[in-house]
């Protein structure tokens, strides 16, 4: 086995670390609740893929309140301060847009598979 | 400051505005504002009444909820807004709040407000929501207080002194994206009431998101305004009042004067600075500063209105 062989799975890591950030733009996760922050007037991940029957929690971390407000009705959270959170529960699959009704420019969308 | 009156020029107003300080008069003759050092028309107080007759006094953005850096006491800054408004020489007929009453729409909020409003001389409360107003799963703690006068529609109009006010409603109908909006129903409601109106009537619009549009990426503004402006163009005399921004901006367009107002609670950032349209940090003292009221006057009855900014500073 060579050097660079020996060295790949560490230099994947790696690659995989730096690119990590890029890569939550469009998380595929298949857990039970996952995670999407409010912070500087955005939801990240903006687009995120979950398994249907998953929880999805939007929790807030800006100073300003936001809301998570699907486009179809299906969920709405009322105004979420500072840390505070928001779960809705996707039980059929689809693709679902919201956005925040205190500042409509925040969107983001949960694909259910 | 000189007692006698001296005839600012709209450099030294500006240049007056440009500190922040004091605040500054804004008198609109036919259309047209001319600043005046507020100080200047303040030290001499019936001077200062002299020049219009009080028609009524707008409060915005009182965001009663809010504890942050940036104000950890909007009750107290609303306290004193209040006072001033109750230490003017003239009460006006009315006040109107043009939204965001509360941060988070929670009853105990809009309870707290109601209370501190109790204190108020001016017998006479118009109010439009903002979108902090209205995020209850519901939409219905603002309106249960006070959605009577629009028949829990949120747009409603009145005349008061000879001049027609239309209260509007842009908050509702969010288009993920997008900015405020009216709507057809509201639009069309509108021209029901404008219809057989004198052009000579002047109107007073007031609504909370603004009605032309400051800053699109944070959607200051309204999608359909073209519309109702189309609808206001004939009239001689129009005023349109806005909250949401949490400080002056105010532009004149033909016989159209904009204007939106300072919030009681916090500043926000000039637009297009910084992440979004938060709560903007100031020195502590620099605050009371940023915050106050508009007085908006009758000068030569009925034709021009005029608009004076208070900070509580």
């Amino acid at each position: 086995m060579t050097v660079r062989q020996l060295l790949l799975p560490y230099i994947s890591a790696l690659l995989l670390a730096a690119l990590g950030p890029c890569l939550s733009r469009a998380d595929s996760v298949s857990g039970d609740s996952t995670i999407v922050m409010a912070k500087d007037f955005m939801f990240a991940p903006t687009s995120l893929t979950v398994a249907a029957g998953s929880t999805v929690t939007w929790t807030n971390n800006d100073d300003e309140p936001h809301t998570v407000v699907s486009d179809s009705g299906l969920f709405r959270s009322a105004a979420l301060d500072t840390n505070e959170s928001f779960s809705f529960r996707f039980a059929k699959s689809g693709t679902y847009h919201y956005a925040c009704s205190i500042h409509p420019r925040m969107a983001g969308t949960i694909i259910v598979r | 400051m000189s007692q006698e009156r001296p005839r600012t020029t709209r450099r030294g107003a500006l240049k007056c505005l440009a500190f922040g300080g004091a605040g500054t008069v804004f008198a609109l003759a036919g259309g047209v504002f001319t600043p005046i050092d507020l100080a200047v028309a303040a030290s001499d107080r019936t001077g200062a009444t002299a020049l219009g007759k009080p028609l009524f006094v707008q409060i915005s953005d009182t965001h009663i909820g809010f504890s942050k850096e940036a104000n950890p006491d909007v009750v107290a800054t609303l306290n004193r807004s209040i006072d001033v408004v109750n230490a003017l020489p003239e009460q006006p007929a009315l006040l109107i709040h043009t939204g965001d009453i509360t941060h988070l729409s929670k009853p105990a909020e809009f309870d707290l407000a109601q209370q501190l409003f109790s204190r108020l001389r001016t017998t006479e409360m118009h109010t439009t929501p903002g979108e902090h107003d209205t995020t209850d799963p519901t939409v219905s703690e603002y309106f249960n207080r006070f959605g009577k006068a629009s028949g829990n529609k949120g747009y409603y109009s009145f005349d008061h002194a000879g001049v027609h006010f239309l209260a509007l409603i842009n908050v509702l109908q969010f288009k993920p994206g997008g900015l405020g909006t009216l709507g057809t129903e509201q639009l069309a409601w509108l021209a029901g009431d404008l219809k057989g109106r004198s052009s000579s009537t002047p109107i007073v619009v007031f609504a909370h998101m603004p009605l032309w549009s400051i800053y699109e990426p944070w959607g200051w503004g309204t999608g359909d305004a073209p519309q109702l402006m189309e609808q206001l163009r004939r009239f001689g005399s129009v005023t349109v009042l806005n909250g949401h921004i949490h400080q002056i901006v105010q532009k004149v367009e033909g016989n159209v004067t904009f204007h939106t107002a300072r919030s009681t609670a916090y500043p926000q950032p000039v637009p297009g600075e910084g992440a979004g349209p938060g709560p903007l940090k100031v020195p502590t003292d620099q605050l009371p500063g940023m915050l106050g009221v508009t007085r908006v006057s009758v000068v030569k009855h009925p034709h021009s209105l005029r608009l004076d900014d208070t900070t509580i500073g």
